[in-house]
């Protein structure tokens, strides 16, 4: 059950093979037996879960609801949900209880969703690893000793382990796409707009996006059309028609123009890594696309002017953490000032302090001319690049990491080298651009993830791109052998 | 980095330096993080525009019409926060001497 995907187990809720109640409980024992050891969720709410599958089931019954009625899911602990405890991984919202549901919670639970719980992530989204973790570390169920990538390491996870079938994720830097990559699944960042950020707690404004993960491009397509479309309560949300993903997966791509930027497969890719992209890319042609070298020229710079935008952002909207209205606040305050400034070093981990310390440097008087706004105009000089390579090619391959996953503790003392885990992942959230992550071999044991971007608002192209791959090869149908 | 400029930084951000060794690591891992960001020095950027959304959009506008509910008594609620109120407002230690 737990192998099948969202697209069969829809199939099969629909012709009545199964109940939602049947379904949710079997997801339920199996997050009871094997998450102890994952520590993929940070909160489980069975009894919550065992009434919206009651309730899909009698929509069910009725032959009504849509594709997603009944399916369970599971939400990243970045989304506010309503009565229950939305910590974003940290200490300091453990005893953050959501008094609404973000949007995107609001249309699965519309859609008639059924959630198995809060999945585990990195401390405020900030992390490459899921060790940031103020509920300790997510385990990869390819290999216990590995990480399972962060920021959305929790719900990659429960999704590789057959804890869940689906579940959200968000996206500022890499957290949906290099978790995907490093636990074999398929996972998807949208045009930055598409899909609400009203209840996404926020870390980084102008990069943060939230988007499907799943076991294949056809469930993430089915998924994204639940979580995508405009909300009138995000302010940055884009106005546009959401088509139906779905639809177009199984459109021919014959002709398509695939780009593989230079700059990424010069010497520092790794060698097998770099196999496995070209056996995908070979894999491309088979169907009918074409392979042209294209040109990044400023993707080197990408890191550089992420860790200034996206800590400067951070600073700006984790000053709410004032431990005044909600959230963790010290004992004993000798005065207001001390309230504030324990209470926040208290709440946050240490990742999350350093990179509110670099933004607030990077903000300061005298600085932000020489960093933040620089960073600003490179942001646009990378986007400029990405506009240039679409006129020559349709969509842009690459790996989505430079390793597969690495061990637990291997780089936790060494900021600056987790952070280069996102250098294929990050140049697409300054730009803005839609994104996936999808399995493409193994390298020691470990998944390999292709990453594949798209230009504005292509999630339906991308989609049959990445669906296309996976009716020809079988990498996402792979297994970890204990969770079987 | 030099620990006087951590912990004016620290300041800044009303975040309290619980230890000696706290200080040391972030100097650090501030200069480490400072070091990967010079990076940005070696580009011309001159005649470009800085970009902080990637369509250019501005603030949408609305109807200057009330949509917004007093949920004062559901905010505060026990649920959702563990701290004291009195007639809905914060209490917190003295500001003013």
């Amino acid at each position: 059950m737990h192998m099948k995907s969202l697209t069969e187990l829809s199939v099969a809720l629909k012709n009545k093979q199964i109940s939602s109640k049947e379904l949710t409980q079997h997801y339920l024992n199996r997050i009871e037996q094997f998450d102890k050891t994952l520590n993929s969720f940070i909160t489980v709410t069975p009894e919550q879960a065992l009434a919206a599958a009651e309730s899909a089931d009698q929509l069910l019954t009725k032959g009504e609801g849509n594709a997603l009625t009944g399916i369970p899911l599971a939400q990243k602990d970045i989304f506010c949900t309503l009565g229950v405890r939305s910590s974003a991984g940290s200490k300091m919202l453990d005893n953050f209880i959501a008094p609404y549901d973000a949007t995107v919670v609001e249309k699965c639970n519309h859609a008639g969703m059924v959630m198995l719980g809060k999945t585990n992530m990195d401390d405020a989204a900030m992390g490459s690893s899921n060790e940031n973790s103020f509920y300790g570390s997510v385990k990869n169920p390819w290999d216990l000793t590995v990480v399972p990538g962060g920021s959305s390491g929790g719900s990659a996870a429960a999704v590789a382990a057959g804890l869940t079938p689906i579940a959200t994720g968000t996206d500022t830097g890499g957290s949906i796409r290099q978790p995907a990559s490093f636990c074999g699944i398929s996972g998807l960042k949208p045009t930055y707009g598409l899909v609400s950020r009203y209840g996404m707690i926020a870390f980084a404004s102008s990069l943060d996006q939230g988007g499907p993960m799943g076991r294949t491009a056809a469930d993430v397509a089915l998924f994204l059309n639940v979580m995508a479309g405009f909300d009138p309560k995000d302010s940055t949300c884009v106005k546009t028609t959401v088509p139906d993903y779905a639809a177009s997966l199984d459109d021919s791509i014959a002709g398509l123009r695939i780009g593989l930027p230079k700059e990424y497969f010069a010497e520092g890719l790794n060698p097998e890594i770099a196999a496995c992209i070209e056996a995908a890319a070979k894999e491309y042609q088979k169907l009918g696309a074409t392979l042209h070298e294209v040109s990044l020229p400023n993707s080197k710079t990408a890191l550089a002017a992420y860790y200034v935008i996206a800590p400067a952002e951070a600073s700006s909207n984790l000053s709410r953490y004032d431990g005044i209205r909600f959230g963790h606040r010290c004992e004993n305050p000798k005065d207001l000032l001390d309230l504030y400034s324990r209470s926040r070093a208290e709440g946050f981990g240490r990742e999350v302090k350093r990179r509110i310390m670099i933004g607030t440097y990077m903000l300061s008087s005298g600085y932000f001319d020489a960093y933040y706004l620089k960073a600003q105009k490179i942001r646009r000089l990378i986007a400029n690049d990405y506009q240039a390579a679409f006129k020559q090619v349709d969509v842009i391959l690459g790996p989505t990491a430079p390793s597969v996953a690495f061990k637990l503790g291997e780089k936790s003392n060494d900021p600056v080298s987790m952070y280069l885990s996102d250098i294929y992942t990050i140049p697409v959230n300054l730009a803005g651009l839609p994104a996936m992550s999808i399995p493409a071999g193994f390298v020691n044991n470990l998944p390999v993830g292709m990453h594949l971007t798209g230009n504005y608002f292509a999630e339906a192209r991308l989609l049959n791109i990445a669906h296309q791959y996976q009716k020809n090869t079988d990498w996402h149908e792979r297994f970890p052998e204990t969770y079987k | 980095m030099r620990p006087e400029e951590v912990k004016k930084i620290a300041h800044l951000a009303r975040l309290a330096i619980l230890s000696e060794e706290e200080l040391v690591s972030y100097t650090q891992n501030l200069t480490d993080i400072m070091h990967l960001i010079e990076q940005l020095n070696a580009i011309d950027v001159t005649g470009i525009e800085p970009m902080s959304h990637p369509f250019d959009m501005v603030q949408r506008l609305r109807e200057d019409v009330v949509t917004e509910a007093d949920q004062r008594d559901l905010l505060q609620s026990n649920n959702v926060v563990p701290f004291s109120t009195v007639e809905g407002l914060y209490l917190v230690p003295q500001v003013i001497e």
